[in-house]
């Protein structure tokens, strides 16, 4: 290997380690405010690059469908559970939440379809029409069985990826598709050496999200309810903060940043239906690296998976993938001796 | 005096063990009331039933509502706060940050909540110092200071303290218990659980003697602190 592959190599596994940022943020701030390991996460990252690409194409996206049967849905859902409650007068609020929110979206959407639209709003169409995804699939299938547990939690949301890409196939069809580059063109940095603007682009793009994601989650009051959620569920209740609404907090910010997955990958990678849960499952190996609990380790952790994904494929295409997740196994066992060692340490002694 | 709380006939249960049956308790507005008793005789059950945490039938009147059906959040946004004996502080963050987010129900305006925190600062000058630490950085007694003034910032009509002196110095006991007894004249009633017994009644005005899960003796504070049962029961290892 020489030093100008290498240059390559690196620059491509920072373009994938950008992806795998946004989404191990997602999937770490879901996981520490309901303790559900969102697997339908790479799903409406995959759904967004696709209604990108119908948009593109002057095309009805399939995801108007998608979201109106899930806001459908889960309009029933919220008005029997509040009949049953008597409580009559929050029915109008969430009739407007989860159904004409989304139906917002949607009807902007279809308006919008088949016209010649710009590219920066086809993109803020395609990320209106991810953000209520993650929301209303967890109101419908996660928030009744919010309080089981951590492994009851992870299978419902592995069923609800297998759902979900089932339908992605029915609404979607099989077709790959890949959208225009946002930006075209490239830097030279040496004489045989330039990076496209495109990674520029989403390498800039993933570090915007997530300073943005540290400020929101340091200087407001709502970010603050969503971490004292995750370091405390008890303390946050007893101060007043309702874990539903932070939830549902933390699911819609998920979705953007799903939605802002989708539209940076697309360009780049031929995407499918079903090419969701592969991403998913990279940023999961992140999130591992972070423990599912840090947001800077899981930074580190999608930096080194994508280094490691982009240096494996040159070595062996075929093996990258195995390469990518035994990354866990030395991950795994170093987290484990380190926290054995936490354990030991001997318990606080009041003043 | 007007009853700000009152419990009838509480039942909590863990799945088939009842740990309160069928406690009834009042209080009276700006009244500090203890409930002492042995380890094990269901106070913090009562308290964590009180607000919400546990399910419980029976009837909890809050200000003449009934609050027996409502979730702990609601409970909060009405005026009720539980400070627990494991104080639930959110480690992580710093204790500018316990303390702001503990006016989370109130949703006050930045610069009411300012004003605010400025007063919890100057009645626990010791957080004033350390704002910007972690708060799992602090001492037992800080740590108890600080879910005490995060229980401030919400502005309660009513506090439940459990167990507010476990695990500190008498020192600090001392200085955590006449904090709490000075708090009634913000305006703050108090329904305190506690073990330590003899401090909890020279502070309160009523107390509640409780053992399994039963009220057994009731009366003015003073009184009880001088009758023989509660002494041989509960204060004999204190003489």
């Amino acid at each position: 290997m020489t030093w100008d592959v290498a240059l390559i190599l690196s620059i491509d596994g920072l373009a994938s380690s950008a992806i795998y940022l946004l989404a191990g943020l997602g999937l770490v701030l879901i996981f520490s405010v309901t303790r559900v390991i969102f697997v339908p996460f790479g799903d409406i990252a995959a759904f967004s690059a696709l209604t990108l690409a119908a948009f593109e194409a002057k095309k009805v996206p399939a995801t108007i469908g998608l979201v109106g049967t899930l806001a459908a849905l889960a309009v029933a859902a919220e008005t029997i559970s509040l009949i049953r409650q008597r409580a009559f007068a929050r029915l109008p609020m969430a009739v407007a939440g989860w159904g004409v929110a989304p139906g917002i979206a949607c009807a902007l959407a279809w308006w919008a379809a088949g016209r010649d639209l710009s590219m920066p709003f086809a993109i803020g169409l395609t990320i209106l029409l991810a953000m209520p995804m993650a929301p209303l699939v967890a109101r419908l299938a996660l928030k009744p069985i919010a309080d089981a547990s951590v492994l009851v939690l992870l299978i419902a949301s592995l069923v609800l990826h297998f759902l979900l890409s089932g339908l992605g196939l029915l609404f979607f069809g099989p077709e790959g598709v890949r959208t225009q580059p946002l930006l075209g063109g490239s830097i030279a940095i040496t004489d045989n050496f330039s990076v496209g603007l495109q990674v520029v682009l989403m390498v800039g793009a993933a570090a915007a999200l997530s300073a943005l994601f540290f400020l929101a989650f340091e200087r407001t009051l709502a970010g603050k309810a969503l971490r004292a959620t995750a370091v405390n569920r008890v303390g946050a209740r007893l101060v007043g903060i309702r874990p539903a609404r932070t939830s549902l907090l933390a699911y819609g910010a998920a979705s953007l940043l799903a939605g802002f997955v989708g539209v940076l990958i697309s360009p780049v990678t031929t995407i499918y239906y079903d090419s969701g849960l592969l991403i998913g499952l990279k940023a999961f190996v992140a999130a591992i690296i972070g423990g599912l609990t840090s947001y800077p380790l899981t930074a580190l952790g999608a930096l080194a998976v994508g280094l490691v994904e982009s240096f494996a494929s040159f070595w062996s295409g075929a093996l990258k993938d195995v390469i990518v997740f035994s990354l866990l196994i030395p991950v795994l066992i170093l987290r484990s001796a380190l926290s054995a060692h936490a354990e030991e340490e001997p318990e606080e002694i009041p003043s | 005096m007007t009853v700000l709380l009152e419990i009838r006939d509480l039942h909590v249960a863990y799945g088939r063990v009842e740990a309160v049956r069928g406690i009834s308790l009042e209080l009276g507005a700006g009244q500090i009331v203890s409930v002492i008793g042995p380890n094990g005789a269901g106070k913090t059950t009562l308290l964590s039933a009180a607000i919400g945490l546990l399910p419980a039938s029976g009837s909890v009147r809050f200000e003449g509502e009934e609050i027996g059906g409502l979730d702990v959040e609601a409970r909060v946004e009405r005026g009720l706060c539980l400070v627990p004996e494991s104080r639930e502080l959110f480690g992580e963050m710093s204790v500018q940050d316990n303390l702001r987010l503990g006016a989370y129900a109130r949703r006050l305006p930045r610069r009411l909540l300012k004003e605010r925190l400025d007063f919890v600062c100057t009645k626990f000058p010791r957080l004033a110092e350390r704002r910007d630490q972690r708060a799992d950085t602090l001492s037992g007694g800080e740590r108890q200071m600080l879910a005490l003034g995060r229980a401030l910032m919400s502005g309660p009509r009513l506090l439940l303290l459990d167990e507010p002196s476990l695990g500190l110095a008498p020192l600090i006991v001392q200085e955590i218990l006449s904090i709490v007894s000075r708090l009634r004249q913000e305006g703050v009633s108090i329904l305190l659980v506690e073990q330590n017994a003899m401090a909890a009644l020279e502070i309160s005005d009523f107390g509640y003697v409780i053992e399994s899960g039963e009220v057994d003796i009731r009366g003015p504070s003073d009184v009880l602190a001088r009758d023989p049962r509660v002494f041989a029961t509960y204060l004999g290892s204190m003489e």
